[in-house]
């Protein structure tokens, strides 16, 4: 019954994607927050917010970033456009722009985390952001017309007033909007309408890869639908890439070809979609799994509980960062290796990495696919 | 209009008042209006539920729905000044006697011993309704003591009690915290637990888990769901997540610009929705491993401004099966036995 109409217009954006090259590749990225204390503000510790993240997305592609809040999601995306410093670890980014321009170096690759601030600004224009809340991302005492026309003036780009102008009267259809609408100011809209403006911006320089953290978690049901629709057309259009960050596994499973997982800092799985679902193989990723509630009264499954919060990233547990949690590690042969070494992300077989000590031997449980009918 | 509504509830059996069981709470035709500068807004607007004992009652819809400003008159927690109430929230003590809140004085004496005594309520952000300078275990010390004639040693235990059953470990050490010193987790409990201290019989919760991570959101339901075996006591749900409705709930109303335009038994609501809206609510969002690179079928168009419902059917104008007949808006059908649904659709059982 539910979502029975669904199958005729099925994924029919998906099939025209076509996927390339790495465009991003991220390796052992690492990003560490001091903790100052002490009447002198001296460093006491550090928070290890992004602990050696390495992972690839493919042009046209998208990858899912999933975990708790605190996880460090946010932070890697924010770290990718400098938005934040790196600590350490590269962000190489295919730029066209900086190859044409013979900036780039050697290959088309650039790495984002060193690049001067004259050749990160011309980067910028092929790696936008979309940010969670459009309320505090959007400049309130702004039309419309300006926040999109904003973009072309920093760059100096766009060609003549009217040029500029004839484009966002373009985005603005691009993105659902009505363009008589673009003498208003954000307030005006709802938090929909909001949303697709900070979406028209990411999208005015016609970026290569878009970051977008948490772009509908804010929204109401029927406007996330309309978003994530949206979102998936403008891949296709317009042939982007994505790093969709988010703590929803539902809307992560819908819009993404692989997924990664995050904990304190570190990913623990990383794989296709359809297999990181189907068949998890790190005991963090079956509890969050687990832990998704389906509406679907029929969809019965066995609940993991985990005991207890997400430890604090200042003082993360030792060894696996997961093992004070997991349901696998206390079991006498396991432990003692569990709360000792860190276990590093490896391939367990196919597209599929996992960083667990102790994968091989787990049998976890995945998502069933509910019958159809 | 207005005699429209009054056939309308009394065609409208209400679900859990059939059987032998009376309900806790039957609330007849409730209007809650607000009084602005720019206009009256109907936040609701001829409401119809029950709440059986030891039962669950989801209230599920968008912001702006009016779920929440239900829950907020069932609790006397409406700014009388700028509100018009009407209709009846019949409410059964718990020495038996039965009570209309809507008619009585929110801030009189029989009220406050209800909120709080009788029927508690939980919110979404526990910060926000925890007081950030007193320890958590005297502010569920000082709601006992509200409510029940205890010395103040007895109520501190009592307080330290419920924090075990609500399962925060230590706590004796954590009723000297402060609530910034708790996870959002903790906090969440810690509220459930001054919530139950003084034995309700009905707990409205208002989206208790929406701000809460998976894994934490698990933990809290089932939570909820072992204290309502223990306690005994009724749930009224309000949230926008189809799937804590599913996990948690024994009845469903779904609310659309201050009514309710479907309301039935959990299952049924769900497998075989009656009403446009919750059918296109289930298909705008992705369900884990059923839709993948499916493309979704989200409603079309906005929640209308609420100081200006349409006439007729309010969800007509985004409806995919308007017809002519939505300009006059239609009755509570009862197309399956205790499914009611408000679209000319379910006139004739379909």
């Amino acid at each position: 019954m539910i979502g029975s109409p669904a199958e005729g217009g099925a994924g029919g954006g998906a099939a025209a994607r076509t996927v390339g090259a790495p465009l991003l590749e991220v390796r052992n990225l690492k990003k560490y927050f001091p903790v100052e204390g002490g009447i002198l503000r001296r460093k006491v510790g550090e928070v290890k917010a992004v602990d050696d993240v390495s992972f690839t997305v493919r042009e046209g592609e998208t990858l899912g970033l999933v975990g708790e809040s605190g996880c460090g999601k946010t932070t890697v995306g924010r770290t990718i456009l400098r938005l934040e410093e790196p600590t350490a670890g590269q962000a190489l980014f295919r730029s066209e722009r900086l190859a044409d321009e013979g900036l780039a170096g050697e290959g088309t690759m650039v790495d984002l985390t060193t690049l001067d601030r004259e050749r990160l600004k011309r980067v910028r224009r092929e790696v936008q952001m979309i940010f969670q809340d459009p309320n505090s991302s959007l400049n309130p005492r702004m039309t419309v017309q300006q926040i999109l026309t904003e973009p072309f003036l920093i760059h100096g780009v766009g060609g003549s007033k009217e040029e500029i102008e004839e484009r966002v009267v373009t985005l603005m259809g691009q993105v659902g909007l009505r363009p008589e609408q673009r003498a208003r100011y954000p307030h005006q809209f709802s938090a929909g309408q909001r949303q697709r403006i900070g979406i028209a911006r990411a999208l005015a320089l016609n970026p290569k890869l878009v970051i977008a953290d948490e772009p509908v978690s804010a929204l109401d049901v029927s406007i996330q639908g309309q978003v994530l629709n949206l979102l998936e057309d403008l891949q296709v259009e317009l042939g982007l890439t994505y790093v969709f960050i988010a703590h929803d596994l539902s809307v992560v499973e819908h819009i993404s070809d692989w997924v990664a997982v995050m904990y304190l800092g570190r990913l623990v799985e990383l794989a296709r979609g359809e297999d990181l679902y189907r068949n998890p193989r790190h005991p963090y990723t079956e509890a969050l799994l687990s832990a998704v509630q389906v509406p679907d009264p029929d969809v019965q499954r066995k609940r993991i509980i985990l005991e207890g919060g997400v430890p604090s990233p200042a003082n993360p547990p030792s060894g696996c960062r997961f093992h004070t949690r997991c349901s696998y590690a206390p079991q006498a042969d396991r432990m003692p290796r569990c709360n000792t070494e860190v276990p590093e992300l490896h391939r367990a077989g196919g597209e599929q990495w996992v960083a667990c000590h102790f994968a091989a031997d787990l049998d976890l449980r995945g998502v069933e696919v509910p019958a159809t009918g | 209009m207005a005699s429209d509504r009054s056939t309308d509830s009394a065609a409208a059996t209400v679900p859990a008042t059939s059987g032998r069981h009376a309900p806790l709470l039957e609330i007849r035709d409730l209007k809650t209006w607000f009084h602005t500068e720019r206009g009256t807004v109907r936040a609701v607007d001829g409401v119809d539920l029950a709440v059986g004992r030891n039962r669950t009652l989801g209230l599920v819809g968008e912001s702006g729905c009016g779920k929440t400003v239900t829950a907020l008159s069932i609790m006397g927690l409406v700014p009388p000044a700028t509100t018009a109430i009407s209709g009846n929230l019949l409410f059964r003590r718990k020495d038996g006697s039965e009570v209309d809140l809507a008619q009585i004085d929110p801030h009189s004496r029989t009220y406050r011993r209800i909120r709080g005594g009788e029927i508690a309520m939980i919110f979404q952000e526990p910060m926000t309704s925890l007081n950030p300078v007193y320890t958590i275990g005297n502010q569920i010390r000082e709601a006992i003591q509200l409510h029940q004639e205890k010395p103040a040693g007895e109520a501190r235990e009592r307080a330290v009690e419920m924090l075990r059953q609500v399962g925060i470990a230590d706590p004796e050490q954590r009723s000297v915290e402060y609530p910034h010193q708790l996870s959002g987790g903790m906090r969440q409990r810690a509220m459930i637990a001054m919530a139950l201290s003084c034995n309700p019989s009905l707990l409205v919760a208002d989206e208790p888990t929406t701000a809460l991570d998976v894994t934490i959101q698990a933990q809290i339901l089932e939570l909820m769901q072992r204290l309502q075996g223990e306690f005994g006591i009724s749930i009224i749900m309000i949230t926008h997540d189809l799937g804590v409705v599913v996990g948690m709930a024994d009845e469903v109303a779904v609310m659309y610009l201050g009514r309710v335009v479907e309301h039935g038994p959990m299952r049924p609501v769900f497998k075989a929705p009656r009403h446009p809206y919750t059918q296109g609510l289930l298909r705008s969002i992705p369900v884990l491993g059923a839709q993948v690179r499916q493309r979704l079928q989200p409603i079309e168009g906005l929640v209308p401004d609420p100081r200006a419902t349409p006439p007729g059917c309010r969800f007509a104008d985004r409806c995919p099966q308007v017809m002519e007949r939505c300009a006059d808006e239609p009755p509570l059908f009862e197309p399956a036995p205790s499914h009611l649904s408000r679209c000319w659709l379910s006139e004739a059982g379909g």
